[in-house]
């Protein structure tokens, strides 16, 4: 069961070789014996988990399914889920019950699928490691050193390690793909606008987007059936048609041209990840498509762009965390002013109060033009390099990060090395694109390697087919980390 | 652009973060180096170029002016560090 596909795991709970209770089980069992160690869970509700596979088994009697119909799926600790204790990754939500439940939770409840729990992550987001959290660190399940990226690390790990059929991620700078890389799994970052934002906690709101993590482009192509979809109550919510995301899975590859841009390619990547990817390139051409040289001539500019606008957004977006209406607050104050300022200094960590200070000085009076309105111009130009990239091939690749997972702690003292790390997926959240990374191989110590697929706007039917034919040729997405019994 | 510490400590009386001096001087250094990443932007030439304030250039969708939202006072309350009868404490704001 561990190794089954989604669709496997739906059709053998269709056909009652098992239940959705006993598959809940399984996976609850497994987090029990694995999490001490991992830590990618945050919060794990055996009760409502079981009752959720209980009401799935009675719609599986009455043959009232959907594709996900009992399925047991983690979901990143950003998500309110009605009842279910939802942190962010922080001290200021340690003890936050959520009152409803976001978009995301009721679409996979709607869809009949199990929560089976919150998994870890960066404080609200902010991170490439998953150190940043309130929760503690997650581990790498190919090696306990390393870090297993972030912000949905937990996510990730708990993937990569079986300890869930699937997962959800946000990503904001690259925080679906990064640790989906780092962790040998397949993610998928879709335009912005796809998924309601509607119960997840905010970050930087033109940025954020939700999307689905799991083992193959095949599952991820359920879950973002299930995941998409217009919602009124979030204001930059899409209207469009329907889409089945699984339509063009089998459509073969001949003639897709592939843009491969020089500016991805460079010396900052390791020989490691830069053999990988050249070896998944070759497979494609096997596969029929044709490689293009593309310029994304700006994209070097996204990191600076990246860490004045996303603080921006947080600043303004975190001011809502005050210690009134719900949050920590702190004991002991003299004043209200004393008790904000005391309740966010010790509810918030330190990358937390970093991005928070840097964004409230770039929207400071002075300062505004210089950074924040020079950033937003900047922004359109990465993304107009994207435009006239796409006029001349269909998808662009790349590695998804310039390394393999660092060692935990390598760079919790020097922040610039921790944005650096996703130079790669950050230009495509700026430009609003869907983005995904899928397993393309290993290094050689073992470690998991991503190749990045860049999509044009509303292109995800086709991305998924372009990850799904590779995985029919290549196995790195079946692989499993060693002394992880499956 | 050289941030000073008394730079650093007006930002976060802005922000509501109390600060110790310990933290500043931490603060001030990384808020250094992340500025120095950030001071890249300066030098690209940008005349002309109409900022992007989001991913899709689309306009705000409007709705009809009516109430979609019920009382649920009790519940969300529940959630708070403090109230009573319904309202929300906060320390004494007007002598």
């Amino acid at each position: 069961m561990l190794t089954s596909s989604l669709s496997q795991l739906g059709a053998a709970l269709r056909s009652k070789k098992i239940s959705s209770v006993e598959l809940t089980q399984l996976y609850l069992k497994r987090i029990a014996a694995l999490n001490p160690e991992l830590n990618a869970y945050i919060t794990v509700n055996e009760e409502l988990s079981l009752q959720q596979a209980r009401a799935a088994d009675t719609q599986l009697a009455l043959s009232h399914t959907h594709a996900l119909t009992g399925i047991p799926i983690a979901q990143k600790d950003i998500f309110c889920a009605k009842g279910w204790r939802t942190t962010c990754g922080s001290k200021m939500l340690s003890n936050f019950i959520a009152p409803y439940d976001a978009h995301v939770i009721e679409q996979f409840n709607r869809a009949g699928a199990v929560n089976l729990g919150k998994t870890n992550m960066d404080e609200f987001a902010m991170g490439s490691s998953n150190e940043t959290s309130f929760f503690g660190k997650v581990k790498n399940p190919w090696n306990r050193n390393s870090v297993p990226g972030g912000s949905s690390g937990g996510s990730a790990a708990a993937i990569s390690a079986r300890m869930c059929a699937a997962a959800t991620g946000t990503d904001t700078g690259g925080s679906i793909r990064q640790p989906a890389a780092l962790c040998g799994i397949s993610g998928l970052k879709p335009t912005y606008g796809v998924i309601s934002r509607y119960g997840m906690v905010a970050f930087a709101s033109s940025l954020d987007q939700a999307g689905p993590m799991a083992r193959s482009a095949e599952d991820l192509s359920l879950l973002l059936n299930a995941m998409a979809g217009f919602d009124a109550r979030d204001s930059t919510s899409l209207q469009r048609e329907p889409e089945d995301y699984t339509r063009n899975l089998n459509t073969p590859l001949n003639g897709l041209r592939i843009g491969l841009p020089k500016e991805f390619f460079t010396e900052g990547v390791h020989s490691d990840v830069a053999n990988a990817i050249e070896s998944a390139i070759a497979e494609y051409k096997k596969l029929g498509a044709r490689i293009v040289d593309i310029h994304l001539p700006n994209s070097s500019l996204s990191v600076p762009v990246y860490y004045v606008l996303a603080p921006a957004e947080a600043s303004s977006n975190l001011s809502r965390f005050d210690g009134v209406r719900y949050g920590y607050r702190a004991s002991g104050y003299a004043n209200l002013a004393e008790m904000y300022e005391k309740s966010r200094a010790q509810g918030f960590g330190a990358e937390v109060k970093r991005r928070i200070m840097i964004g409230t000085y770039v929207l400071s009076h002075g300062y505004y033009d210089a950074y924040y309105l020079q950033a937003q111009k900047i922004r359109r130009l990465i993304a107009q390099d994207f435009v006239e990239a796409f006029k001349q091939c269909d998808v662009i690749m790349g590695p998804t990060t310039p390394t393999t997972a660092f060692n935990l702690g390598e760079k919790n003292d020097d922040p610039v090395q921790m944005y650096l790390s996703d130079i790669y997926t950050i230009a495509v959240n700026l430009a609003g694109l869907p983005g995904m990374s899928i397993p393309a191989g290993f290094s050689n110590n073992g470690l998991p390697i991503g190749l990045q697929i860049i999509g044009n706007y509303f292109e995800e039917a086709r991305m998924l087919n372009v990850a799904h034919q590779y995985q029919q040729v290549a196995d790195w997405h079946t692989r499993s980390p060693q002394h992880i019994e499956v | 652009m050289l941030l000073s510490i008394d730079d650093v400590f007006k930002i976060a009386r802005l922000a509501r973060l109390g600060l110790t001096e310990d933290e500043a001087q931490i603060a001030h250094s990384q808020l250094s180096s992340i500025f120095g990443l950030i001071a890249e932007m300066q030098a690209v030439d940008t005349h002309g170029i109409e900022p992007m304030s989001h991913a899709q250039d689309i306009s705000q969708r409007l709705r009809e002016d009516t109430v979609t939202e019920t009382n649920q006072r009790e519940l969300f309350q529940s959630a708070a560090p403090q109230v009573k009868n319904g309202l929300y404490l906060v320390p004494q704001v007007i002598e």
